[in-house]
């Protein structure tokens, strides 16, 4: 039960927490035009410039090809891995998602990887020593203590799915079933509510940030069109 | 003003990422503003009791009013991406130059007075109280950095370092701690209309005397008009061009091509200059200020084009934020916007860069050039890092890139690109931008001119090159500067329009169909 009760906190903390940081970069406004540019000068080519940075790593490609290689592996795996967690909360599980399960398997690889060679740069490479706090290196070590945490539950010492996902379905439909007493996927379950907690309120933020970066969500077109925020348009009045 | 002494650095085939060395940079500061510079800003001039509670208010104000600000605090994930980018660090080797913790001195205040993590674990998260150590930090690091935005190109969420140090700058005035270089040119270009404090008596001896050694040069009459009601185009143009070597080469060249073109033309006194510091501290209103006197200027003489000369950060403001701040463009539907609007003429992008109205006559074949006379010249380009990363000419993403070396190659038979990762985007500024040309930051500029030094130096070597074309009166007054220092000639240096005036054919056009 004290499991069920934190996933409950934790995903109201998660959702309300980023519900708010969104609400608040929304209503702030974005009083000039910054687009760094070359930037497309139409909506729909702003579309494809952040689909390039979310999908591609546009920026971090240009800038460094070792963090773009670990950045790249780490979240991608990530991804996959996340869709292929799918199965335990939908039943009964779709074909496709059946399709991604041995991919999402080894995915969990690649995120290690990737979390690993950035873990190694915070400590080899001295610009990013010193740049680097606390904080950063627990992160990693938090997402790659889960990687290897999951990592174990599939590929080494397997835990009672079946239990698993009845808990799980069970948290959803508030029908509340106990969680298997393992003591790997415990570990595992209490990190990523963690990680779930510290989101809202930490650098994982930039998810959301970056789809607000105005230097990136802007078309380049301030001669065709006037662009002014509400608390600046108040000072043409006056005039 | 005799800084301290320092060592020029070495130029090396290519550009290195230097080893920190932590602190060597910590002494350059840059003076305070004085009293009566604060007053007229509306600023304290020293620190009061409450100068931290203040400082905290004032970084909550600029939080709620600017979305860049509080995205940028908030998504730094410290990976690194920018951490070899930034000209001062390649130059100085300070850690706190490299953008991610030049941001770090304020994002550290962010998060232990705004943000649940830093009030609670504030060791964590690299939480910082503001104290003295903190400000002072502040004021000398965000005065070496120029605003240049190379960092946003390059970091995966669009960081810009420039709008971090804007807000810094904007809350050390705030608190009473401005600089003078910046402020005092705010109040001059208020009080009198340009940077330079160059009164309407003098800039017109000035252009006279200007008009007759062009005459006595070419035989051809080029006229420099000022305060003409009625004229077609009004040149708002950077005050150094008006008597800088090598930037009023380049004023000679504009006066030659609207001869030539037959455009009738005139400057403003009230409006005599481009550039807007206002850009650079971060505050709106005063940039909108400056901003103002321009469409004060276009109403009152009634011109239908607005035209800016050669200077990068007045290039920033006019074409990405003159719109905003003053109506000055296309697309308002507001009384403020359409008093203007109906007064130009649309066929024209407003503003217009010169280098757009150039470029566009030479292609119309409007006016007529020589190239082989800049044959004596091996030309490169240095791209001004607000034209690069902040503004665009033509009509296509890029145009700021292509217009001014088609520009160059129509009027230059010689001409090569520095290396392509310092040039377009990652262009490297020239060490004196943001607000950093002053004597007192030589050290800073001078280090910081490096990467540009060492790209230079490459063509030089590889090409003869002999001469560095660039669109920026900070750049120019810049690098004859500090290029010296680096064992090149200040004579190497001068504008687009410079090169187009030495190339102009003034007789041989066909006036019959102009349209004056």
């Amino acid at each position: 039960m004290i499991f069920a009760g934190t996933f409950y906190l934790a995903t109201l903390l998660l959702v309300v927490g980023l519900v708010y940081k969104i609400f608040d970069y929304s209503r702030t406004p974005a009083p000039l035009k910054i687009p760094t540019t070359p930037a497309p000068i139409t909506q729909k080519g702003v579309v494809y410039r952040m689909a390039k940075e979310v999908v591609l790593f546009e920026s971090l490609f240009k800038s460094n090809k070792w963090i773009w290689v670990f950045g790249w592996l780490f979240h991608f795996g990530m991804l996959l891995v996340l869709i292929r967690h799918l199965r335990y909360f939908i039943t009964p599980i779709p074909e496709w998602l059946l399709f991604v399960q041995p991919f999402g398997k080894y995915a969990s690889i690649m995120m290690v990887v990737g979390l690993l060679g950035l873990l190694a740069r915070r400590f080899l490479v001295d610009r990013v020593r010193y740049i680097s706090t606390p904080s950063d290196y627990l992160m990693l070590v938090l997402l790659i203590g889960i990687g290897i945490s999951g990592m174990l539950t599939t590929f080494v010492v397997h835990t009672d799915i079946v239990a698993l996902k009845q808990f799980f379905m069970g948290l959803m439909f508030f029908d509340l079933q106990p969680v298997p007493e393992d003591p790997i996927i415990l570990a595992h379950l209490t990190m990523v509510a963690l990680l779930m907690v510290i989101f809202p309120i930490s650098k994982l933020l930039h998810a959301p940030g970056l789809f607000f970066s105005p230097t990136r969500n802007q078309a380049d077109n301030p001669r065709e069109h006037r662009h002014v925020a509400a608390w600046a348009a108040r000072l043409d009045q006056n005039n | 003003m005799a800084a301290a002494e320092f060592d020029i650095p070495e130029i090396k085939e290519f550009i290195e990422i230097p080893k920190l060395r932590e602190g060597v940079m910590s002494h350059a500061k840059s003076f305070l503003a004085p009293k009566p510079v604060q007053d007229y800003m509306g600023y304290p001039h020293e620190l009061g009791e409450d100068w931290k509670e203040r400082a905290i208010d004032k970084m909550g104000d600029l939080l709620g009013k600017y979305r860049s600000l509080k995205v940028f605090l908030d998504a730094c994930v410290h990976c690194g991406a920018c951490t070899d980018k930034c000209h001062y660090y390649l130059g100085t080797s300070d850690p706190k130059n490299m953008p991610v913790a030049r941001q770090d001195l304020m994002r550290q205040v962010y998060r232990r007075y705004f943000t649940t993590a830093g009030k609670l674990f504030p060791k964590l998260v690299g939480a910082k109280d503001l104290t003295k150590e903190v400000l002072d930090d502040w004021y000398s690091y965000y005065h070496q950095c120029s605003e240049c935005r190379r960092c946003s190109v390059f970091c995966p969420y669009g960081i810009d370092t420039a709008e971090i140090t804007m807000a810094g700058r904007e809350i050390l005035n705030h608190i009473g701690m401005g600089q003078k270089y910046s402020n005092e040119i705010l109040g001059k270009v208020q009080k009198i209309g340009n940077n330079l404090g160059l009164p309407g008596p003098a800039l017109e001896d000035t252009l006279l005397g200007l008009e007759e050694d062009i005459e006595a040069d070419t035989g051809v009459p080029v006229k420099m008009p000022i305060d003409v009601k009625g004229a077609e185009v009004l040149l708002v143009t950077p005050s150094a061009d008006f008597f800088s070597e090598p930037h009023v080469e380049s004023l000679i060249g504009y006066a030659k091509v609207f001869h030539a073109a037959g455009i009738s033309w005139t400057l403003s006194s009230h409006a005599s200059e481009a550039g807007n510091f206002g850009l650079f501290n971060g505050n709106y209103e005063t940039m909108r200020k400056v901003a103002m006197r321009i469409r004060d200027a276009a109403l009152e003489l009634g011109v239908k084009r607005i035209v800016v000369g050669e200077c990068g950060h007045a290039w920033r403001v006019a074409y990405s934020f003159w719109n905003t701040l003053t109506g000055l463009g296309y697309g308002g539907n507001d009384p403020f916007s359409i008093e203007l609007q109906k007064q130009l003429d649309h066929n024209y992008p407003q503003p217009q860069h010169i280098c757009e109205l150039t470029n566009d006559l030479i292609k119309a074949g409007k006016i007529k050039v020589d190239p082989s006379q800049n044959d004596d010249l091996v030309v490169t380009y240095h791209d001004s890092c607000n034209v690069a990363r902040a503004s665009r000419m033509g009509d296509m993403p890029g145009g700021q890139f292509i217009i001014p070396r088609e520009l160059i190659k129509s009027v230059a038979n010689n001409f090569h690109n520095m290396a392509d990762d310092t040039i377009y985007e990652s262009t490297f500024c020239c060490g004196g931008g943001g607000g950093l040309l002053t004597d007192d930051l030589m050290e800073v500029r001078v280090k910081g001119a490096l990467p540009r030094a060492t790209a230079l130096n490459a063509v030089v070597q590889e090409y003869s090159v002999n001469f560095m074309a660039t669109i920026c009166a900070i750049c120019k007054a810049q690098f004859t500067k500090v290029l010296p220092k680096y064992g090149f000639d200040m004579s190497m240096v001068g504008g687009v329009h410079q090169l187009v005036g030495k190339a102009i054919l003034l007789e041989a056009v066909d006036k019959t169909d102009s349209p004056e």
